[in-house]
């Protein structure tokens, strides 16, 4: 059995707060009411640290570190709003815009997305980097479903929900870096996925419009993906 | 010695254009051009995309009658799923485009072109627009905000949003229309109705200082083009299409709008991105036809509503026959207008306007689809090809200003021939060249356009190239070039 872990006392903006030694960062700071951006996290799934809008600095270390994948510690000083850190978030938006065809204005997620929700409050109204404006397909195989790779950030919250919560693994990345993409299975459509339940929860916790649910276009329906968090209580016996 | 004028950009019309004029030897105008000089590409920015996101993304073509291309598009994502929408759907889809009528009339009519009929057309550029119309006759100015501003009223509380709204669906609508909501638009319709009535009143008496105008504002024989319904009144959002000629006999009648590459053709000419849709039997470039507010009431024999009918006899009574001038479009948008008003009061009035069910579903059955519809300019088509998942692979958008690009074009040869002269060249002439293009009421971007803003440019080229003269508008800057 695995020791009860400690109780770390750390500063997060200033404010003074204690945390247990196995939360991170971004546990710590949002259980005392203190918001860091976040778009690859979720309640509920693993953390992968991929999208680092979370970076935070942190006092005595020149490098920022992800506050979603840091672990707290004794005597922390943690500073989650400066203009370096508001400087690098707006240039992660502005990136993952560049990299695909996010056009809001006739996305299916319009107004319902996170990725548009932290442009906003980042003030993100233009893009200084040119748009790579790639060529990518979108696979409306799925009887119910569709995935549009143009709106995907690839914050892999569908791969993880898929093999964590489902326990399907239909999801998963293909390529490295700017090249990757999502596929299902072996990259083979969608509709022809063996392991697919299609049981939604990948277009549930899919921040953009990249996973949807072909029957709401148009219907200004957001998406929930706190039913992550219920499921695990129940699964824990919380509930 | 032969030279050529350019107007560019073409003011208070929705998008950017260039007008050139060919003068001859004798220094008479040999040939005009209208030239579009924006390219959009929506027929190809589409293909890959799913066709349900179609109403959404071919909305984005405009912003002033961002309703037309909605609804012309969801009328081709039904027929993608042949299907029929909710009889309460259908009816708010009709009161949507209708409310876009009006308000895209009111400003074609009282934001563009009242300048140049209260002020005439040779008054100073500075005092020739809005806010001049709004110091020398306060009501009418107050009119045209109003009326437009219900117009966008109808569209936000029906579907949420003033421009570029989601809420009509394949299928349907996405939510129904609430009685308190109903009840609201319906209190406001008598006020409205009343400033139509007076600005058509003071209309009537004005347009009689604009003979000369009148007579040569793109005045000549054309077919004319529009949906008709089967009562024989204009069909906005449904009918079937009808041809007429200059004496108002039918020429084809009851043509299925799916099958309109039967008799409409498509030609291209280099010195413009607009294409030139011709009736087919006639050939290119005879086939010339017209669209809009001017067609839409020479096609019918009735109104169809009460006070608009009988205006619509006065307006018919102006000719034997149809009504030629393209100077007729303004009296024809106000009509209208009123038209739209009494009509949204008859649909809003029918109980099943507030049935909850407003949307059917149904899944891809048809490979190809076509939607027609009214627009504010005239009739706009969507013609989409999908592959079996619903992907489309092909699409084709015919644009009511399009069908009136042969109209315009010979319309302002028309006009130039008679006003222009180039060795007097004068504001009021270069007035009057925009002034025809503006009655036509052309979207070419089909987008917003800032009001008066740009300066307007008229140059004398001569063949060897050379500027033998050259005046500018001054724009609102105040820079003078």
């Amino acid at each position: 059995m695995n020791p009860a872990p400690a109780v770390k006392t750390l500063a997060i903006d200033g404010i003074d707060v204690s945390a247990s030694s196995d939360q991170t960062i971004l546990d710590a700071a949002r259980e005392n009411g203190i918001s860091i951006p976040t778009l690859c996290h979720l309640d509920g799934l693993t953390e992968v640290g991929a999208c680092r809008m979370c970076l935070v600095e942190l006092k005595g270390s020149t490098r920022l570190q992800p506050a979603c994948v840091t672990l707290v510690e004794e005597g922390m000083e943690v500073t989650t709003r400066t203009p370096r850190l508001e400087k690098y978030r707006r240039m992660v938006l502005e990136l993952l815009f560049a990299e695909r065809n996010h056009v809001c204005s006739v996305c299916v997620a319009n107004n319902m997305c996170e990725l548009q929700d932290q442009a906003k409050a980042h003030g993100v109204t233009h893009v200084r980097f040119p748009y790579r404006s790639p060529e990518l397909p979108v696979d409306v195989s799925h009887e119910r479903f569709a995935l549009d790779h143009n709106r995907c950030i690839l914050c892999t919250r569908c791969v993880r929900v898929c093999n964590e919560i489902e326990g399907a693994h239909t999801w998963d990345l293909l390529g490295r870096g700017v090249n990757s993409l999502l596929i299902s299975d072996l990259h083979q459509p969608w509709g022809e996925s063996d392991t697919c339940t299609s049981c939604g929860k990948c277009v549930q916790v899919c921040p953009t419009g990249a996973l949807f649910d072909k029957s709401k276009v148009g219907g200004k329906v957001r998406k929930n993906p706190d039913f992550l968090s219920y499921l695990n209580e129940m699964r824990e016996g919380l509930r | 010695m032969s030279k050529t004028i350019t107007i560019d950009p073409v003011t208070r019309i929705e998008g950017h254009a260039k007008i050139t004029l060919q003068l001859d030897e004798q220094g008479e105008v040999s040939e005009a051009y209208f030239h579009v000089t924006q390219f959009r590409g929506f027929e190809r920015i589409c293909v890959g995309r799913p066709f349900y996101e179609m109403p959404y993304l071919m909305e984005r073509i405009c912003g002033i009658c961002p309703v037309s291309h909605l609804l012309a598009s969801a009328k081709a994502c039904d027929a993608l799923l042949a299907m029929k929408v909710p009889p309460s759907a259908g009816k708010l889809r009709r009161i949507l485009n209708l409310a876009q009528l009006i308000q895209s009339h009111a400003l074609s009519f009282f934001y563009l072109s009242s300048p140049d009929l209260l002020m005439g057309m040779d008054a100073d550029p500075k005092e020739r627009n809005l806010f001049g119309v709004m110091r020398k006759h306060p009501e009418l100015g107050r009119g045209g905000i109003r009326l437009r501003q219900f117009g966008q009223q109808v569209i936000e509380t029906l579907a949420g949003k003033r421009i570029h709204p989601a809420w009509v669906v394949p299928g349907g609508v996405n939510e129904p229309l609430t009685i308190e909501k109903r009840d609201k638009l319906l209190a406001q319709i008598p006020e409205v109705v009343a400033i139509a009535q007076k600005t058509l009143s003071w209309f009537k008496i004005e347009f009689e200082t604009f003979r000369e105008e009148i007579r040569t504002f793109a005045n000549f024989p054309s077919l004319f083009m529009g949906l008709v319904t089967p009562d024989e009144r204009a069909g906005y959002y449904e009918g079937k299409l009808r041809f007429t000629d200059s004496h108002g006999n039918i020429v084809a009648d009851k043509l299925e709008a799916v099958n309109y590459p039967d008799y409409l053709g498509e030609a291209v000419e280099p010195f413009t991105f607009m294409k030139f849709p011709y009736y087919k039997p006639l050939g290119y470039p005879d086939g010339i036809y017209r669209v809009g507010p001017l067609a839409r009431l020479n096609l019918v024999e009735n109104c169809g509503t009460p006070l608009a009918q009988q205006e619509w006899v006065e307006f018919r009574a102006l000719e034997r026959g149809a009504v030629l001038s393209s100077f007729h479009y303004h009296y024809a948008r106000l009509i209208e207008i009123l038209f739209a008003l009494e009509h949204i009061e008859e649909y809003l009035l029918d109980p099943i306007i507030t049935k909850s069910h407003a949307r059917y579903s149904a899944s891809l059955n048809n490979l190809e689809g076509i939607g027609c519809c009214e627009a504010p300019r005239g009739t706009l088509i969507h013609h989409y090809r999908v592959d079996e998942q619903g992907l489309i692979t092909w699409a084709n958008l015919v644009i009511a200003t399009g069908h009136n690009n042969l109209a315009m074009n010979r319309g302002l040869l028309q006009t130039a021939r008679h006003f222009v002269r180039s060795e007097q060249l004068t504001e009021g002439m270069l007035n009057r060249v925009e002034a025809v293009i503006r009655a036509f009421d052309p979207c070419l971007s089909c987008s917003t356009h800032a009001y008066g803003q740009m300066p307007l440019q008229l140059r004398l080229i001569s063949h060897q190239g050379k500027v033998l003269d050259e005046i500018s508008r001054e724009s609102f800057s105040g820079k003078h070039e």
